[in-house]
């Protein structure tokens, strides 16, 4: 490759955002993962140790918050995508034809987490708005009656804010899709005497289902990292991986620090997958694709 | 193209049907309820078990957060500067790259976005951990710097990757006409391309605010808890048990979301 004017140009044009990342995610990531694996800058020692990674096999607590995150980012996604796909193929003659229906659509998203997660306890908790309800019909006696549905032992809380939270942001992009494709491929199948089933399974699945997979993939990615709703809404033992990590980040014992930093490298780690299998499948669908969890 | 035109033209005209307003209903009560219920506890007073809905009403939580001694203004100040710091930042890194990275074609494009979708779906947990001992070193942690740079991790690719859906539009040949009817390179950049661009621009920056604003985690960690910021303040708040203040901080919280959102929605189609 020959460097001339174009080259340049597009260097100069990258470099800022190149150097933002470089050094910020790039140089933090390395500083993480050097961390992780021994190198001390408090104590300015330095010898290789994986000690810090067999926490995830040795250590109950580690094995716990692993199998609890996994199991919680499978189960909300999963609900998420179902959730997301039931509301895109109701309502995406609604979206079509009329407006307000896609800015509404879009304020769960902007909804942030923290109070998603405010908003679950005020529904559920034992003194909860549903409680009250319930109490106040008669459907039971007292908030003792009333199932741990917060900070509970299954992480319910947890599914209903992220299914609340991500089912929306899957519908959107599946109703994106929807729309770019239009009636014409069920039309079709109709005339060819395609049965309503036959259409959903054989015709609009296998169109959607490069958005369906993609964003769902961004929704696990997003969960598996992220701190407030947890933290608000889970058990303290075992806790999601984030909470652990930021407990042990922020633990006066400075010792412990290189395992939270493992915890973090290791979500890193996963994430990038994800993200590298959801960049495969945006491939496959034409529009720019805007993530949109914050 | 023009039959779809028609199409479009056609399902306009349609009056919403009852289905619509279900939809839209469904869509609504996804937001509007939790929103209701916000409001309810932030003015409601003495809201015990088992009342379904408050008895008395105060606007005590919203005095309290307003009040300076509450610590809670200075947290919105500060959540403030540092979101509209790093939505200027990310705004002068992205508006090269996105240009670039929308017009051109070169070889490692795919692996550029690549890297920009990264930090922007893979959590800043790790990284920000990893800067902290760096951070240290230079005076960089518990400063309002230091998190308006870790911040940056996650908006400004954000920012980027927005930006450049409007530069996709963006016909660069404009530029050359100008150019060739005699306009200098920075009458051509203010008067051809910022206007094309600055709806785009706008959205992108409302963004890389938003995602600034809701960051807790990497603020603790860099801020160490001496940078307080809106979100910190939230869950503290939470934690200490004043669910009517709890209820107004979250009022506030959501606030720039909504007016982004309606901005948005405004200027962009949504969907597309």
């Amino acid at each position: 490759m020959r460097l001339n004017s174009k080259h340049l140009r597009i260097a100069s044009n990258l470099a800022p955002m190149a150097l933002t990342v470089g050094l910020l995610f790039a140089g933090g990531m390395l500083f993480a993962v050097l961390q992780s694996v021994g190198w001390s800058s408090v104590s300015g020692e330095n010898h290789f140790t994986a000690r810090h990674y067999d926490n995830f096999v040795t250590d109950a607590e580690f094995k716990d918050s692993l199998l609890i995150t996994f199991a919680l980012a499978s189960v909300s996604t999963l609900l998420s995508a179902t959730t997301g796909l039931l509301l895109a193929l109701s309502f995406r003659r609604a979206a079509q034809r009329w407006r307000p229906v896609r800015v509404l659509a879009q304020v769960p998203l902007a909804m942030p987490h923290t109070v998603m997660a405010l908003v679950v306890l005020e529904f559920l908790s034992p003194s909860g708005i549903l409680a009250r309800v319930l109490s106040g019909v008669g459907v039971i006696h007292g908030s003792e009656g009333f199932p741990v549905l917060t900070n509970d032992r299954l992480g319910i809380g947890i599914i209903v804010a992220y299914v609340l939270k991500e089912a929306p942001f899957v519908a959107l992009m599946v109703v994106a899709v929807l729309l770019r494709i239009g009636d014409d491929y069920d039309a079709v199948a109709r005339t060819l005497g395609a049965s309503r089933w036959n259409r959903l399974a054989h015709v609009t699945l296998p169109l959607v289902a490069p958005a369906l997979v993609s964003s769902s993939l961004v929704v696990f990615a997003f969960i598996s990292g992220a701190y407030e709703v947890p933290f608000l809404l889970g058990r303290q033992y075992p806790a999601m991986l984030p909470v652990v990590a930021q407990h042990k980040f922020m633990d006066v014992d400075l010792a412990v620090r290189p395992d939270a930093i493992a915890i973090g490298v290791i979500i890193a780690i996963t994430t990038a997958i994800f993200v590298v299998g959801y960049m495969r499948l945006a491939r496959a669908l034409s529009t720019t694709e805007r993530p949109l969890i914050f | 193209m023009i039959a779809r035109d028609k199409s479009a033209k056609y399902l306009r005209s349609v009056r919403p049907g009852l289905a619509d307003l279900f939809a839209s209903v469904v869509f609504a009560s996804f937001a509007g309820l939790p929103l209701l219920l916000l409001l309810l506890r932030s003015f409601s007073k003495n809201w015990f078990w088992p009342d379904i809905f408050p008895h008395e009403f105060s606007l005590r939580s919203w005095m309290y957060i307003f009040d300076p001694a509450s610590g809670i203004p200075a947290a919105m100040g500060v959540s403030v500067v540092i979101a509209l710091a790093v939505a200027a930042l990310s705004l002068a890194i992205s508006v090269p790259a996105a240009r670039v990275l929308a017009l051109e074609e070169f070889s490692g494009k795919r692996f550029c976005i690549l890297l920009l979708m990264l930090p922007v779906l893979a959590p800043p947990l790790a990284s920000a951990m990893g800067l902290h001992a760096a951070f240290l070193k230079i005076g960089l942690t518990d400063s309002i710097l230091g998190v308006v740079l870790v911040h940056l991790i996650p908006a400004a690719p954000y920012c980027t990757l927005m930006l450049m859906s409007s530069f996709s539009n963006f016909d660069p040949d404009l530029e050359g006409q100008a150019r060739t009817l005699g306009a200098s390179p920075k009458a051509v950049f203010w008067h051809v391309t910022l206007p094309a661009i600055a709806p785009g621009m706008a959205v992108a920056a409302g963004f890389a605010f938003l995602v600034s604003w809701s960051q807790y985690l990497v603020t603790l960690f860099i801020g160490g808890g001496r940078v307080l910021t809106l979100p910190m303040l939230l869950i503290a708040m939470q934690r200490g048990g004043d669910a009517a203040a709890t209820a107004a901080i979250a009022i506030i919280f959501l606030a720039p979301t909504v007016l982004v959102l309606v901005v948005v929605a405004r200027y962009l189609k949504p969907l597309s």
